[in-house]
C-alpha cells in the first residue's frame, strides 16, 4: 500500500500544480456554433491569456417540467472541436482575391482611374474575363487589403445594376436560424440593392414537402424533449445518435420510460443500436412499409372494429369526411376534386364558394358546409375560421366519415391508379349521386376512397372482400410490400398492431422521427405522407408524445416576424427577390441540358393537357409564367430599365407601367429570362456566398456549377441529352462557360467555395460576434457572443456587409442616380388571399386564359432603390416596418408605439431629417427583433393572439401567459430563455410543457393553412389528379438506367455499381469540421467511402484502400472503409466532403484533382412541385416549390491504379 | 479492524452510450493537446466488437499488464515481479510501439493560400506530426469506429474467444449485426499495476480520493508503467520524456465540478461519487479465482449507511462531509446496491473503480428466403434469450466470464423498462410486472429509483462530488490565507541577502 500517497507528504503532491495550472483560466463566455447542425446548443468558451482554449458545455437551461429529463449537457463531438479553427492554419486571416484577377484590375485602375469603369474594361473584354475564370480554384491567391478587395466589390456591384440590373445580383447563406443576425446582414444589403436572395432549405432537400401538401405548413416538429413523452417511437431516415447528438439521450432515456423504439435502416445505423427493433427495409422503400401498416389499421381498427378515439379524431381533424366527386375518364370513374359550395344550388353564392367544400351529416345525412374552410379564411367576414363542428349558420352537426349506411347510397367502381405495376385497380365505392349542373355527379367521401385505396374489405352488396394480408398482388396488403422492402408481412402486422394499440390507449402518444435518409428520395412527397397518414389515422398529430418528427435542418427561427422584416430589408420596401433555389441552380447551371425526359420517374395516371409536358425544364417554365414560382433575373432586360423605357413611353402611374409590361409580355417583346436562361442578358453575375459553402456541400451537381458558373476545370464527361425535348425555352447549340462574373465569399476557413471564389473576406468565427441562435429540437433562444474580437484582419458579416453597402453608397453618388423605380416579379404567396388564385391552372402564354398579374401570373410591384444611401437604411430600421405594422402566416400586428419607444430606449441613427432606431451593430439588431417577437416579448405575444383571435373566432389571448415578459440580448448572455407561445407556431409551452407540433390546432380549434382547414389526407389540385398523387400512394424508385448516371461511364475492368447515398456522418455537419484536425484524427483522416464487405471481395479491394468513384458528372478519389454493417449494393459517403483535404487526383479522368461529393450527382426536380396559387401548394420562400433530391444516384466504383498522385 | 478508505469512483452507463467522441475531444482540448502528447487519448471510445486503442489492448499475451496468481499462490505482476524490473530496467518486449498507437497526422493546410497559380488545384495534403513529412494515413486512435474495417480488426476482437464459432460467424451477418460503444478513461485501479511498476515511484494513488497520479517531477521515464497498465492508459511523453494519465480533472474535482470528460457526455451516461472501501482486503481480493473476482470486489465496497462502518471511517480520518457524500453516491447505488454495473476485465486482478452497466441490446429478427422475418417473440421488448450480443461477450469483457452477473444485471435493467410501461400505457397486467421485478430481485422502490437515475437525473444528481477541503491541503505546507493573497504569481524567488 506504499503507493497511496495521504497528505502526510504534502510537500511531494506541490507538483501538482502543474496540472492545476492548465486548468485555470480568464475568462468564460457564453456563444454557439452557426453551423446548421439543429444543436443549437449553449457553449462556454473558455478564454486564458487573451486566447481562446478550449470550450465546455453550458448547463443553464431553464428546467421543463420535472417529469422530463433536462436538456444538459448539449453539445457533440464537431462543436467541442471548434476552438481548433480559430489560430489554425486554416483560418482566412487576411482579405484575398486570385491574383490573376488582381493582376488586371491593378492595371485597369491604373490606366482608368475611376473603380467602375476599371471593372467595366475587364468585364467588357472577353479574353480578360475568361484568363481569371479559367484561374478559378488553381492557386494563386494574393493576399490584399481591405480597402482594395472592398472597392473590386463594389464596383462590380455597381457595374451590374448598371448594366444588366440588379436581380442579377445574387446571394447565398443557409439557415438564418443558426446565426440570424449575420444571415440578416446579407441579405439585408441584397435587398437594398434589389439583389436576390436564394433559398437554401428547399435546395437542400430539408424541407418535406409533404408538410405543406398535408398541413400547410413548413415544418412544425416536436422539440426534443418531447420524445420522452412518446410511448411508440418510429425511426426512418435519420440516425439520431449520429446527427441529433444532444438530443439522443431522449431516445435513450424514453426507452427506459417504456417505450419501444423501432429503427427503419438498410444498413446497422449508429441508432439501430439503440433500437428495440431494427428493420433493415430496403434504401428507399419505407414508402411501401407504411402504405401496408396503413391497409392493417384501417383494416383492424377502422374495419373490424370501430375506435372512437380514431374516428373521432379523425372527423375533426382531418379532412376524411369531405365530400369529393368521381369524374368519368375513358370510361373510368376516378377520384377528383372536392365538392365546392359553388356546385350546389343550396351553398351557391356564398363569398368565396369555390374554396368551401361540404360533408354530410352523421345524423341527418344532409349536406353541410363547416366553417374553417379556406374561403373562410379569406372572406370579409372574419370569425369563421376555426374547427368547430360547426355550418356557416351556425348549427352544430357530425360530419359522417363513410356513406357507407347513409341513405340514397349507391356503389360505384373507382378506378385507383396502382404505380407499383402501372395498372388501373377497380375497387368498390359507396357514393351519393348528385346534381351538378344538370349532371348527375358520383360523390362519396375521401375516408371512402381511401378505404378503397388501401384495399379494405368493405361490407357493400353484391361486392366481396377485396383482398387479405397474404395477397402480394393486392397493393397495400402486408405481403405487396415484402418485393419492395425485403421485410416479410408479418413484421408489417406486428408493427401496426402494436402501434395502433398505443395509440388508443395512450391517445396518440405514438411518432415519427425521420430526416433525410427518407426525405432525399425522389418519391419523398409520397414516402413521408403513407407515414403521415399512419398518424392522423390513429390520432397522433397535435399530441404531446405524437407527430411527426421531422428533422432536416435548422430551419425554425423562432422570431421570424421581426426577423424577416430586418433580413429582408421589408422596414423599407417590399417586396424583396426571393428565388427558389432548386429551380434557380436546374436552370441557370444548366443541369436541365443533361436531362431528357422525366415521365418515367413520374408515372401520371391522367393525359392532362395541362401537365403533358416531357421535360423538367417546361414545367418550370410554365411555374414561372402563371406565378407558381419565383425566377431571376426577371426579364431578359433590366427591370430598372423597363420602367424607365415605360415611362419615356408615357406610362404615368405603377398601374400603366404593370399593364405596359404586361401587354409586352404577351406581345413577347419582353421575355422572362428563363424561357432563354443561356442568352448572356440573363446571367447570374455577380454572386455573394456567406455562412455556407455554396460551391461544394451546397452544390448538387457540382461539376457543372465548376464549368458553366465557373468556367474553370471540371470532371463532368455528361452529355447534354435535352436538345428537341422541352418545348418552352430557346436551346443554344454551345452551352456558356463561366456565366458569373465574381464570386466573393465570407469565411473563416479556406473551404472549397472559398478556394474558388475571386475574393475572400475574413469573417469572424462563432466564437467572435453577437449573434442569435434558434433550433426546432429545443425551445430556447440563446446567443452567439465574442470571447474574443473578430481575430487578425476578420470582421462579422454584420460588419462586412455594412461595409460594403458604404463602398457602394460612395461609388453610387457617382455613377448611379440617387433614387431608382425598380420593377419586382413574385409569384403567387402562401397565406394570401392567392391561395384562391388558380381553381384550375391555365397559361395565357398559351391562350388559355387572360394574363392577370397576381393571379395568373406573377404579381407586380415597383419598388424604389435609393442608391445614395443604401448605408444608412443599412444601419436604420425603416419606417415602413412601422406603418405597416408585423406578422407572418397571414397575422399582422401594431408596433408603431414599440418602434416609438425604441426611439427613446434604444440606438438611434438620424439622417436625412429623420430618426430611426440604429442596427448599426448586430446587437442592436438582436434587440430589436427580441423586442419585436411574440416569441420574446409577452406585449407583442398579446398582439399576436389578438390577431389570430380576431381572425378565427376562438378565444385565444390567454396563451399569452407571460405579457410582462422582455428579452434582452444580455438576458440571453446570462441563461438561454424559453420562448413564450405564438400563434406564429403550433406548439404549447405553457408552464414546462414539451413543445409539440400542432397542439394549438387541435386543442384551440386553430385550423391548419390548407384548402379544408383540416390534415390533407386527399390532395384535390389538378396536378395532384393528374399525377395520381391525390391519396397517399407509393410509386418505385426511379431506375438505374431512368436516371442515367452511368451512361458514358463505361465497365472499367474490376468495378462495381452502387447506389450512392450521402447521409450525414459522424466528423462533421456538412463539410464543417470535416477539415478538423481532431475530427481527422478521430475518423480516417479524411472522407472514406463504406462499402460492404463482399461487395469489396468482389473487386479485390481491402480496406483503407484508395478507390475512384465515378459516374457520368464526375470522380470522387477516396479511402474505402470496408464493413459488414453496410448493406450489399450501396456504398455510403458521408455528407459532405471538401476537395481541399487530401484529395488525390483521379486517373480516369484526366489525372486531375478529383472532386467532392457533389460532383457525383445532378440535382432532378420532381415537376408536380412546381404548382402553385392553390390553397397550400401556393409559394412561399423555403416553404413550396421542388426541392434537390439526390438519392436515386448510382455511381461505379473501382480501386485507385497505383499510388494516388498528388 | 477494517481500513476505511474514500475514492471518487465512476459509471458508464453504456446503453446509453451513443459513441459520440465528444468525452475524449473535452479531454483532449485540456490536457494532452501539446507537442508529445498528441496520440495520448486519456478517454478514448471503442466500438466493440472491435480491436480498440492501441490496437489489441485486452491482448495480455502481447502486452503483459496487469496481475496474475503465481503459482505459490501470490499476486505478482504479469509481466514482471517488482525485484526483477530493477534488474532488467531497459528491456521491456511487452511496450506498445508507434504501429500499435498510430502516427499522429495534421494537414498543410497552408498550402491552400500558398500554392502558386497552377493548372489543377491544390489540397491539403497529410503530414507526420512526428517527422513534418507528408505520409499515408494507415492507423488512427479510433481507427476501427462503428465497425469499420469489420473484417480486420471487429474479426480480430480478442474477446470474440467467448464465442462458438456459429455464434461468431453470425454477429457478422447483417441481420445480425451488432456494435456497441466502449468509452474508457485510467480506472484509478484499487490494486494499479502502473503504480506497482514504477521504478521511481512516481506513480502514486491520492490518499484522499483514490486517484491515481504520475508525478511530473519524479518520473524518471523508465516507463514501467506503460505495459503494467492492462488498459494502457498510461503513456509516455516524448517531448517531456515523463509519462502521462488520466487525472480525472482533480483541478475540476476539487473546485465541486465533474471531470471534464463526465461533464461533456452528451449521452448522460456518466456517474461519479464516492465508495468507501476496506483496503486491508485489497491483497486477498484480487487474488480470488476469476469467477469469484466481481463479488468479491463488490464486498470491499462498504456500506456508508452501516453504523459499523459509518464508525471506523470516522477512526480512518473520513470526514463527515465525505461521509454523507457516500451516502449520495450514485456509484454505490448501481455498483452495490443494485448490482448492475460491473468493472472491466476484472481478471487483469487491478480492482478496477470504474464500473460499466452493460448494454441492453435488442433482439432481432433474421432473413429467410431472402425476407426479413420479425423477433421470434411478440414480447414488447423482445427477450434476453434473444439478445443481439451473445451474453457469453458481455461476461467476457465485465465479469470474467461470469454470465450471470451479466444477465442479472440486464434482468433488471429490462423489469425497469417494462414496469415504467405499464405505469404509462397499461397494456400489460400488474401481476405481471411484480412477477419480473421479483424475478429480477428488485423492488418496486428500486426500480423506481433506478429508473429515475437512468433517466431524468440532472447533473447535481449524476454527479455528487465530495468536498475537498483544499484549505486543509495547503495549511499542511502554508497559510491559506497566504496562499490566497499569492497564488497565481509563479515561482518566487526569496530576495537574496547580498554578500
Amino acid at each position: 500500500m506504499g503507493w497511496i500517497k495521504d497528505f502526510f507528504t504534502p510537500e511531494k503532491r506541490q507538483w501538482e500544480e502543474f496540472y492545476r495550472n492548465r486548468w485555470q483560466h480568464d475568462r468564460v463566455v457564453r456563444s454557439t456554433h452557426g453551423v446548421n447542425c439543429t444543436g443549437g446548443c449553449s457553449w462556454a468558451i473558455y478564454v486564458k491569456n487573451g486566447l481562446v482554449t478550449w470550450e465546455m458545455q453550458q448547463k443553464d437551461y431553464p428546467a421543463l417540467d420535472k417529469e422530463l429529463p433536462p436538456y444538459e449537457p448539449r453539445g457533440c463531438q464537431r462543436g467541442i472541436s471548434f476552438s481548433w479553427y480559430l489560430y489554425s492554419s486554416l483560418r482566412v486571416k487576411y482579405p484575398y482575391v486570385r491574383g490573376a484577377l488582381l493582376d488586371l484590375w491593378r492595371a485597369a485602375k491604373s490606366e482608368h482611374g475611376d473603380s467602375l469603369s476599371a471593372w467595366s474594361s475587364i468585364m467588357n473584354d472577353p479574353a480578360k474575363r475568361r484568363s481569371f475564370q479559367e484561374a478559378r480554384g488553381k492557386g494563386g491567391l494574393r493576399r490584399a487589403s481591405w480597402n482594395e478587395a472592398l472597392e473590386i466589390t463594389a464596383a462590380s456591384t455597381v457595374h451590374t445594376i448598371q448594366k444588366y440590373g440588379p436581380d442579377r445580383i445574387i446571394g447565398f447563406s443557409p439557415i438564418p436560424a443558426m446565426s440570424m443576425l449575420s444571415y440578416a446582414a446579407g441579405a439585408r444589403f441584397l435587398q437594398l440593392i434589389g439583389g436576390v436572395s436564394m433559398s437554401f432549405y428547399d435546395w437542400y432537400c430539408d424541407l418535406p414537402p409533404a408538410s405543406p401538401e398535408v398541413w400547410g405548413e413548413q415544418t412544425d416538429v416536436a422539440e426534443s424533449a418531447d420524445w420522452y413523452n412518446s410511448k411508440y417511437i418510429a425511426i426512418v431516415g435519420s440516425n439520431v445518435s449520429m446527427t441529433r447528438t444532444p438530443d439522443a439521450h431522449f431516445l435513450n432515456e424514453v426507452r427506459f420510460n417504456g417505450a419501444k423504439v423501432v429503427v427503419f435502416s438498410p444498413d446497422f445505423s449508429q441508432v439501430s443500436k439503440l433500437a428495440d427493433w431494427w428493420i433493415p427495409a430496403h434504401a428507399g422503400q419505407d414508402g411501401a412499409f407504411w402504405m401496408a401498416v396503413n391497409h392493417v389499421i384501417l383494416t383492424e381498427y377502422y374495419f373490424n372494429k370501430q375506435t372512437a378515439y380514431f374516428t373521432d379524431y379523425m372527423k375533426k381533424y382531418s379532412d376524411a369526411p369531405f365530400m369529393v366527386k368521381l369524374e368519368e375518364h375513358d370510361g373510368e370513374l376516378v377520384p377528383a376534386k372536392f365538392l365546392r359550395a359553388a356546385e350546389l344550388p343550396e351553398f351557391k353564392g356564398v363569398e368565396n364558394d369555390e374554396w368551401k367544400l361540404l360533408v354530410v351529416d352523421e345524423k341527418t345525412h344532409k349536406l353541410r358546409m363547416p366553417v374553417g374552410t379556406l374561403g373562410f379564411r379569406w372572406q370579409k367576414e372574419k370569425g369563421k375560421w376555426n374547427l368547430e363542428q360547426k355550418d356557416a349558420d351556425g348549427a352544430a352537426f357530425d360530419p359522417a366519415l363513410t356513406l357507407l349506411g347513409t341513405p340514397d347510397t349507391s356503389v360505384a367502381w373507382v378506378s385507383i391508379a396502382d404505380h407499383s405495376t402501372g395498372k388501373a385497380l377497380k375497387r368498390p365505392v359507396p357514393v351519393r349521386f348528385l346534381e351538378i349542373n344538370g349532371k348527375k355527379v358520383a360523390c362519396t367521401t375521401a375516408f371512402d376512397l381511401m378505404m378503397a385505396q388501401f384495399g379494405v374489405a368493405r361490407p357493400m352488396t353484391g361486392v366481396s372482400a377485396v383482398s387479405n394480408y397474404e395477397d402480394e398482388n393486392a397493393p397495400y396488403t402486408p405481403a405487396w410490400q415484402e418485393k419492395y422492402t425485403g421485410v416479410d408481412g408479418k413484421a408489417v402486422i406486428q408493427f401496426a398492431r402494436e402501434w395502433a394499440s398505443t395509440a388508443e390507449s395512450t391517445q396518440g402518444r405514438c411518432s415519427i422521427i425521420i430526416g433525410a435518409g427518407a426525405n432525399h428520395w425522389y418519391h419523398n412527397n409520397l414516402l413521408y405522407r403513407s407515414a403521415i397518414t399512419t398518424l392522423i389515422i390513429t390520432g397522433c398529430v397535435g399530441k404531446n408524445g405524437g407527430g411527426l418528427n421531422h428533422y432536416v435542418g435548422q430551419e425554425k427561427l423562432a422570431p421570424q416576424a421581426p426577423w424577416a422584416s430586418l433580413a429582408f430589408a421589408l422596414d423599407w420596401a417590399k417586396p424583396a427577390r426571393l428565388q427558389n433555389t432548386p429551380s434557380f441552380h436546374y436552370v441557370h447551371s444548366d443541369q436541365w441540358r443533361y436531362e431528357d425526359n422525366f415521365l418515367e420517374s413520374m408515372p401520371k395516371a391522367s393525359k392532362s393537357k395541362a401537365y403533358s409536358y416531357a421535360h423538367t425544364m417546361d414545367a418550370q417554365v410554365q411555374a414561372v409564367r402563371n406565378g407558381s414560382l419565383p425566377f431571376f433575373p426577371q426579364f431578359n432586360d433590366s427591370s430598372i430599365k423597363i420602367v424607365e423605357d415605360a415611362t419615356k413611353a408615357g406610362a404615368k402611374s405603377e398601374q400603366e407601367i404593370i399593364s405596359g409590361v404586361v401587354k409586352r409580355l404577351k406581345e413577347k417583346s419582353l421575355r422572362f429570362a428563363v424561357e432563354d436562361p443561356d442568352a448572356e442578358a440573363n446571367w447570374p453575375r455577380l454572386w455573394f456566398i456567406w455562412r455556407g459553402n455554396a460551391l461544394m456541400s451546397s452544390a448538387k451537381g457540382h461539376e457543372y456549377f465548376l464549368k458553366h458558373y465557373l468556367g474553370t476545370h471540371n470532371n463532368t464527361i455528361g452529355k447534354e441529352t435535352a436538345k428537341g425535348i422541352p418545348k418552352e425555352v430557346v436551346w443554344h447549340e454551345k452551352a456558356p462557360e463561366g456565366k458569373i462574373d465574381l464570386v466573393v465569399d465570407l469565411n473563416f476557413r479556406m473551404d472549397t467555395s472559398a478556394l474558388y471564389s475571386d475574393i475572400i473576406l475574413p469573417a469572424a468565427t462563432w466564437y467572435e460576434k453577437d449573434d442569435l441562435n434558434t433550433t426546432d429540437m429545443h425551445s430556447y433562444i440563446h446567443p452567439l457572443s465574442a470571447a474574443v474580437p473578430p481575430c487578425w484582419e476578420s470582421k462579422s458579416d454584420w460588419d462586412i456587409f455594412k461595409a460594403i453597402a458604404k463602398r457602394v453608397e460612395e461609388l453610387a453618388q457617382s455613377h448611379l442616380p440617387r433614387e431608382v423605380q425598380d420593377l419586382v416579379a413574385t409569384p403567387l404567396q402562401h397565406d394570401t388571399p392567392a391561395e384562391m388564385a388558380q381553381a384550375e391552372t391555365k397559361s395565357w402564354y398559351h391562350g388559355e386564359c387572360e394574363a392577370i398579374p397576381g393571379k395568373t401570373m406573377p404579381g407586380f410591384k415597383i419598388v424604389t432603390r435609393d442608391y445614395h444611401n443604401i448605408h444608412k437604411r443599412f444601419i436604420s430600421f425603416g419606417p415602413v416596418a412601422r406603418k405597416d405594422g408585423m406578422g407572418a402566416h397571414g397575422l399582422n400586428w401594431a408596433i408603431d408605439d414599440i418602434y416609438d419607444d425604441m426611439l427613446k430606449t434604444h440606438p438611434t441613427s438620424e439622417w436625412g431629417g429623420n430618426k430611426y432606431p440604429s442596427i448599426e451593430h448586430a446587437v442592436d439588431g438582436a434587440n430589436l427583433i427580441l423586442n419585436m417577437a411574440p416569441e420574446t416579448n409577452g406585449e407583442v405575444c398579446f398582439r399576436a393572439f389578438e390577431a389570430e383571435e380576431h381572425k378565427t373566432g376562438v378565444s385565444l389571448t390567454d396563451l399569452c401567459d407571460q405579457r410582462g415578459a422582455r428579452l434582452t440580448f444580455d438576458d440571453l448572455k446570462s441563461q438561454p430563455r424559453r420562448l413564450l407561445n405564438s400563434p406564429l407556431w403550433t406548439g404549447l409551452v405553457t408552464k414546462g410543457r414539451a413543445y409539440s407540433a400542432y397542439c394549438l390546432n387541435v386543442e384551440r380549434n386553430v385550423p391548419w393553412r390548407t384548402l379544408s382547414g383540416r390534415q390533407s389526407l386527399y390532395l384535390d389540385h389538378p396536378g395532384y389528379l393528374a399525377f395520381g398523387e391525390q391519396l397517399p400512394t407509393y410509386k418505385p424508385r426511379p431506375t438505374q438506367s431512368e436516371v442515367a448516371d452511368l451512361v458514358q461511364t463505361t465497365e472499367t475492368g474490376e468495378s462495381l455499381v452502387l447506389n450512392y447515398l450521402t447521409p450525414h456522418g459522424k466528423w462533421h455537419i456538412h463539410s464543417t469540421y470535416s477539415d478538423n484536425h481532431r475530427m481527422l484524427t478521430l475518423s480516417r483522416g479524411g472522407s472514406p467511402i463504406w462499402i460492404n464487405d463482399q461487395d469489396a471481395l468482389a473487386i479485390n479491394l481491402i480496406d483503407n484502400d484508395w478507390v475512384e468513384a465515378h459516374n457520368d458528372h464526375g470522380v470522387v478519389v477516396a479511402r474505402a472503409v470496408v464493413s459488414a454493417r453496410i448493406p450489399r449494393g450501396i456504398c455510403m459517403l458521408y455528407h459532405a466532403t471538401e476537395r481541399t483535404i487530401g484529395v488525390p487526383k483521379s486517373p480516369l479522368r484526366d489525372n486531375r484533382r478529383a472532386g467532392g461529393h457533389n460532383s457525383l450527382n445532378r440535382v432532378r426536380l420532381k415537376p408536380l412541385l412546381m404548382v402553385g396559387g392553390y390553397a397550400q401548394f401556393t409559394y412561399s420562400f423555403n416553404y413550396w416549390g421542388p426541392t434537390g433530391v439526390n438519392r436515386d444516384t448510382y455511381i461505379r466504383i473501382r480501386k485507385l491504379k497505383g499510388e494516388p498522385q498528388w | 479492524m477494517i481500513k476505511v478508505r474514500a475514492q471518487i469512483s465512476s459509471v458508464f452507463h453504456l446503453d446509453k452510450c451513443i459513441g459520440c467522441h465528444t468525452c475524449s475531444i473535452s479531454c483532449k482540448n485540456i490536457w494532452s493537446d501539446r507537442p508529445g502528447a498528441e496520440y495520448m487519448w486519456w478517454n478514448n471510445v471503442e466500438t466493440k466488437p472491435g480491436t480498440g486503442y492501441p490496437t489489441k489492448w485486452e491482448d495480455q499475451d502481447k502486452y503483459k499488464g496487469g496481475w496474475k496468481v503465481n503459482d505459490a499462490g501470490k499476486l505478482v505482476l504479469r509481466a514482471t515481479g517488482k525485484a526483477r524490473a530493477f534488474t532488467n530496467i531497459f528491456h521491456q518486449p511487452a511496450m506498445p510501439s508507434m504501429d500499435d498507437y498510430y502516427e499522429p497526422f495534421t494537414f498543410k493546410y497552408e498550402d491552400l493560400f500558398n500554392a502558386p497559380a497552377g493548372k489543377d488545384q491544390p489540397t491539403a495534403r497529410p503530414v507526420s506530426m512526428v517527422t513534418g513529412k507528408t505520409m499515408d494515413i494507415e492507423a488512427g486512435p479510433n481507427w476501427d469506429d462503428d465497425l469499420s474495417g469489420s473484417p480486420i480488426y471487429a474479426s480480430n476482437d480478442p474477446n470474440l474467444e467467448a464465442l462458438s464459432e456459429s455464434e461468431r460467424q453470425a454477429i457478422f451477418e447483417i441481420e445480425r449485426m451488432v456494435f456497441f460503444y466502449v468509452p474508457r478513461i485510467c480506472n484509478h485501479c484499487m490494486n494499479p499495476a502502473c503504480v506497482a511498476a514504477c521504478p521511481s515511484g512516481a506513480l502514486h494513488k491520492r490518499g484522499e480520493d483514490g486517484i491515481v497520479l504520475v508525478n511530473q517531477e519524479t518520473c524518471r521515464g523508465w516507463r514501467h508503467c506503460v505495459p503494467a497498465c492492462p488498459y494502457k492508459k498510461t503513456y509516455y511523453n516524448w517531448k517531456s520524456g515523463k509519462s502521462e494519465k488520466c487525472l480525472l480533472c482533480f483541478p475540476r474535482l476539487e473546485t465541486g465540478q465533474a471531470p471534464a470528460c463526465f461533464h461533456s457526455c452528451v449521452g448522460r451516461i456518466r456517474y461519479i461519487g464516492v465508495l468507501l472501501y476496506d483496503a486491508t482486503k485489497i491483497e486477498e481480493m484480487a487474488r480470488v479465482p476469476e469467477q469469484e473476482l466481481v463479488e468479491k470486489q463488490r464486498e470491499m465496497i462498504l456500506n456508508p449507511f452501516d453504523p459499523k462502518v459509518i464508525e471506523a471511517a470516522k477512526e480512518s480520518g473520513i470526514s463527515e462531509a465525505l461521509l454523507e457524500s457516500a451516502q449520495r453516491s450514485p456509484i454505490y447505488k448501481f455498483v452495490k446496491e443494485w448490482q448492475i454495473a460491473l468493472p472491466l476485465h476484472p481478471e487483469f486482478r487491478t480492482l478496477p473503480m470504474l464500473f460499466y452497466v452493460p448494454p441492453l441490446l435488442p433482439v432481432i429478427g433474421k432473413v429467410e428466403n431472402g425476407n426479413y422475418q420479425p423477433n421470434r417473440t411478440t414480447e414488447m421488448f423482445g427477450s434476453l434469450k434473444d439478445a443481439r450480443v451473445p451474453i457469453s461477450y458481455l461476461a467476457k469483457l465485465f465479469a470474467a466470464g461470469n454470465t450471470k452477473l451479466v444477465e442479472a444485471s440486464l434482468r433488471r435493467l429490462m423489469a425497469v423498462r417494462l414496469m415504467r410501461r405499464q405505469k404509462t400505457v397499461g397494456d400489460s397486467a400488474d401481476t405481471k410486472i411484480s412477477e419480473i421485478l421479483k424475478e429480477a430481485q428488485l423492488t418496486h422502490e428500486q426500480a423506481e429509483a433506478l429508473y429515475k437515475l437512468s433517466t431524468v437525473a440532472s447533473f447535481d444528481e449524476r454527479f455528487v462530488i465530495p468536498p475537498s477541503h483544499r484549505e486543509q491541503a495547503v495549511e499542511m505546507l502554508e497559510e491559506p490565507e497566504l496562499v490566497k493573497r499569492e497564488t497565481g504569481f509563479g515561482l518566487r524567488q526569496p530576495p537574496r541577502r547580498g554578500p
